[in-house]
């Protein structure tokens, strides 16, 4: 396998608010290799969309990164400084969020928004800057593209912003793409054709991609690889054919019960008890301890991280007997 | 746009038509309109002329149109005092007034957008608490008072600045102002000070309050994912954002800061309508203050009408908006 | 998230009252205000026992004290100790009455708009319709003029007087209290109390004052700190202009207006101190205000 284009060493992102100490992300490692696709599983409020941010530089006080290593280029973006972060960020390293509405600034023509990118990175002239919005928009399906970029945010629907938002963010041939829920909010039919589209383009160029979601399914049609994360910690990691048909941890293997399907109709559908506990809050020992039908005295220690077959990991005192060490 | 035109001057003319009925009823409710109209010292001659001319003997909605016409026609009788027609003598003050308003705005943006994005942008240091006090106190300080506190330091104890009239007016495009004259300068800076000092205090607060907001927004950290320099992102992202409640609400200002003239021009002794106004009242001068009134309602409806143009030329989504509707 | 565990520690032990002066002590900035506004209204209602003379009687007043400075001992034995003015009057003594007269004058036009206000917004929203129509549209056109233009006119057309100076104020504020009383009632009306009232067949009376009048208090106060300071501001303002008060009841704004012309050779004191205790007044009331919006503000979102 080729040399990863991203390796996260055991990132811990931390919010030091009034009430104390918000461990949003709390030890993470994972590392993605180029053309590949990364899935970042996990419910909202498990420091998913923390780790992408993380990696971006974009934690805001009271959030820091407080320990932990993201190698990226031979760097360590932890370490770098607010101005060579800049430079990295749109030029090798991209996001798109979550709400498409939310991201394009509703005051400014989208050629104004893509042109900017371009000369953020690199002295070009205005026209050539804008004949690359041009083709970025085409490659991502927008119709009539020329006359497009002279329109405002609020004349595109959602999923035509979200390819605008993906179209920005492959205007400087990134390396990496961090993807936060892009199509969380938009109809089934659009978001096939983005995840199928995204695919193809990880393939073709070679970008690494983070795909950070809550859909299983997603993962299960779009990702090479998998981490399922809760509380801030990753508790299971693999290849996504291995975790999703033999999960590992009691938590992946009750997201994946969650999931409702056609050849389960008539049944119920199973579900994880209780809810995520507080992170000002977390058990000792395995956070998910109190939602686990298998977790007994064993379980209130730090659990430890099980290797498996074909590199698989999984954080878990109990691991399920599907997967064979 | 043109629809959305077409309509607000609907609007506007039919909130001149209310204005002027109740102009027109307040006139003739409460005394003779000649009374009103005529001097004391005319002569029965020159008091039955006016008779006809108002045509009072004519019915009520007779009576109406012929104010009407007298009034769009500027001719409401003539000022006791002055001796020449009101409309004229206050049309005279006028460029005084709106020069001092315009100018007292102005300051009010210039120094109160930079302070109030900085205090929003870093709203825990010490310059963002203190700009808060400030603007807290600007809000509280009884205008005319501050008025008089600036004479006594800076003409009275200081001797740097005139404290009275308007000083030398140059003429440059055909307009006339104190602007274009280092001693009209000197002249207008205490005055303009005194009236900007409650705009200031507004506009700090809004655009605090429009930069805290905005920085927020999930468009801020798309921008900066592009690798946008900080720079950029506040001062073409989020100044654009803030710039449309701003314009607004300074457009909706310039009304209440030429009413707000007359305090700030009875101090300083402002030649401009407010200073008039004041001055007839006390006189009891009333064509004065009936030509007063017409025309500060005229120019009320009219600001009202540019400033909402003004907003929906800068927010794209309320130009759309409209159009469809 | 503090304070709902509290709340469940010290069950219903707790008037609403109480709670209310705990939030407000919250603040200590807002308690200054209210030691402020405290002092203020003392000297106010007590004036005549605080002064060491009476501004208004001529017979005390000595021209040979006129335009004493700060500190000085006058011909009657007592000490200046804000100066005087050109009359010789007791710049301290006047301030203390001026201070009856603005604050009176405010307190008056605040109850006569609060009323005003309050029985239009209450109509409004109760019978709605054309009514409601009608009143909105009156409010919303004169909340579209700056108060000081409404004054202005009022006052061109009523002239001078303490009473016109007083109409003229409630003229101008009774819009902001119709709005506010619309807008909470409006709330109120839809809930189900209301209907429930009226299923039980209470008439109109008793449902808008026994029932909806009483929810729609938190926001009122709000709006009575912040237009009794308004009021007063105004009030000073007009005063100043010379179109306000009577030269009789001299108010701040009227003290301020009649230092004006020393203060150019430099006698500041007759405008500085009416001032000094004008600006105190406001922002007391401000601060008071702000607090109690934010006290009273989150409770009418739950």
């Amino acid at each position: 396998m080729a040399e990863p284009t991203l390796v996260v060493e055991d990132l811990r992102t931390w919010f030091h608010t009034r009430a104390g100490i918000v461990k949003a992300v709390d030890g993470v490692s994972f590392s993605v290799a180029p053309g590949r696709i990364m899935g970042l599983v996990g419910e909202s409020g498990s420091g998913k969309s923390v780790t992408g941010f993380s990696i971006m530089g974009l934690i805001d006080p009271p959030g820091r990164v407080v320990s932990g290593r993201i190698l990226f280029g031979g760097r360590d973006l932890a370490t770098l400084a607010d101005d060579e972060m800049r430079h990295i960020r749109g030029r090798r390293v991209a996001m798109i969020f979550q709400d498409p509405m939310m991201t394009l600034n509703p005051v400014l023509r989208i050629d104004t928004q893509m042109i900017e990118a371009v000369q953020a990175h690199e002295r070009v002239g205005r026209e050539e800057a804008r004949r690359r919005a041009r083709d970025a928009l085409g490659q991502v399906g927008i119709p009539s593209p020329e006359e497009r970029l002279s329109a405002y945010p609020h004349q595109f629907s959602g999923g035509m912003r979200q390819r605008v938002a993906i179209a920005i963010a492959l205007l400087n041939r990134v390396e990496l793409i961090i993807a936060d829920e892009p199509t969380t909010a938009l109809d089934v039919t659009i978001q096939g054709q983005i995840l199928f589209e995204m695919q193809r383009l990880a393939r073709e160029t070679g970008t690494a991609l983070v795909w950070i979601t809550h859909d299983l399914s997603v993962v299960a049609s779009l990702a090479d690889e998998v981490c399922v994360m809760y509380a801030g910690r990753i508790v299971e990691r693999g290849g996504v054919d291995d975790v999703l048909d033999r999960p590992a941890h009691p938590y992946t293997a009750g997201l994946i019960g969650s999931v409702p399907s056609r050849n389960q109709r008539g049944r119920p559908l199973q579900q994880i008890p209780g809810v995520m506990p507080s992170l000002l809050a977390l058990p000792t020992g395995c956070s998910f301890r109190p939602r686990c039908a298998y977790a007994d005295g064993a379980c209130t220690e730090d659990p430890p991280l099980h290797d498996f077959a074909g590199g698989r990991q999984a954080r878990c005192a109990h691991p399920l007997s599907g997967a064979t060490p | 746009m043109s629809v959305f035109i077409i309509r607000r001057l609907m609007q506007s003319g039919a909130v001149l038509v209310v204005m002027s009925l109740i102009v027109f009823f307040g006139v003739y409710a409460i005394g003779d309109p000649i009374e009103i109209f005529i001097s004391p010292e005319a002569d029965q001659i020159e008091r039955e002329r006016a008779k006809v001319a108002l045509g009072l003997d004519r019915p009520v909605w007779a009576q109406y149109f012929a104010f009407v016409e007298a009034a769009l026609g500027g001719d409401l009788g003539r000022s006791f005092v002055f001796n020449i027609p009101s409309m004229t003598l206050i049309l005279q003050r006028m460029p005084a007034t709106l020069e001092l308003a315009l100018s007292a705005l102005a300051l009010g943006i210039v120094v109160g957008l930079p302070l109030g994005m900085y205090a929003g942008y870093r709203p825990n240091s010490i310059g963002a608490k203190a700009i808060m006090a400030g603007s807290i106190l600007g809000f509280s300080l009884p205008t005319f008072w501050v008025g008089l506190m600036l004479i006594m330091i800076f003409a009275v104890d200081l001797g740097w600045l005139p404290s009275t009239g308007r000083g030398e007016t140059a003429t440059w495009f055909g307009m006339t102002s104190s602007v274009f004259t280092v001693d009209g300068l000197r002249h207008l800076a205490m005055p303009a000070l005194n009236l900007a000092l409650f705009k200031i205090s507004l506009i700090i607060r809004l655009a605090r309050a429009g930069m805290r907001e905005n920085m927020l927004m999930d468009y801020v950290r798309f921008a900066r994912a592009k690798g946008l320099p900080m720079r950029r992102v506040v001062m073409v992202h989020v100044f654009k954002n803030i710039m449309i409640p701003v314009v607004t609400v300074v457009g909706l200002e310039l009304g209440s800061t030429i009413a707000f003239a007359v305090v700030t021009e009875s101090i300083f002794a402002w030649p401009g309508m407010g200073k008039l106004i004041i001055d007839s009242i006390q006189r009891l001068d009333r064509p004065v203050i009936v030509a007063y009134l017409c025309i500060i309602v005229l120019m009320f409806v009219i600001i009202n009408l540019v400033v909402d143009i003004l907003y929906s030329v800068l927010d794209p989504r309320v130009r759309l908006s409209e159009a469809r509707n | 998230m503090a304070g709902t565990t509290q709340s469940h520690s010290a069950p219903a032990v707790e008037t609403p009252l109480r709670r209310f002066c705990r939030d407000f002590a919250e603040s200590r900035i807002a308690l200054l205000g209210l030691a402020m506004f405290a002092i203020v209204l003392g000297a106010a209602l007590f004036a005549p026992l605080l002064s060491p003379q009476n501004p208004y009687d001529l017979n005390q007043l000595d021209i040979m004290d006129g335009r004493q400075p700060p500190m000085t001992m006058s011909m009657g034995g007592f000490t200046f100790w804000l100066g005087s003015d050109d009359q010789g009057r007791d710049m301290l003594s006047a301030i203390f009455h001026g201070l009856r007269t603005s604050l009176g004058v405010g307190a008056m036009s605040a109850i006569g708009a609060l009323a005003l206000g309050a029985a239009a917004g209450l109509v409004a929203a109760y019978f709605g319709g054309r009514i409601e129509t009608l009143i909105m549209r009156i409010v919303d056109i004169q909340l579209s003029f700056p108060s000081i233009l409404v004054a202005l006119i009022l006052l061109a057309v009523l002239g001078q007087g303490t009473w016109k100076i007083v109409v003229a104020l409630i003229c101008v504020q009774w819009a902001y209290y119709a709005r506010t009383v619309r807008g909470a009632a409006l709330v109120e009306r839809r809930k189900e109390y209301v209907e429930a009232a009226r299923c039980l067949g209470l008439g109109h009376r008793r449902i808008v004052f026994g029932h909806i009048l009483p929810n729609c208090m938190p926001p009122l106060i709000v709006v009575v700190t912040v237009q009794v300071a308004h009021a007063i501001a105004l009030e000073a303002t007009l005063s100043f202009l010379g179109i306000g008060l009577p030269i009789t009841e001299p108010s701040l704004g009227l003290l301020i207006a009649n230092g004006f012309e020393y203060l150019l050779s430099g006698k500041y004191w007759i405008s500085f101190f009416p001032g000094v205790a004008l600006l105190t007044t406001i922002v007391s009331i401000n601060l008071v205000g702000d607090q109690l919006r934010d006290v009273l503000n989150p409770r009418l979102q739950k």
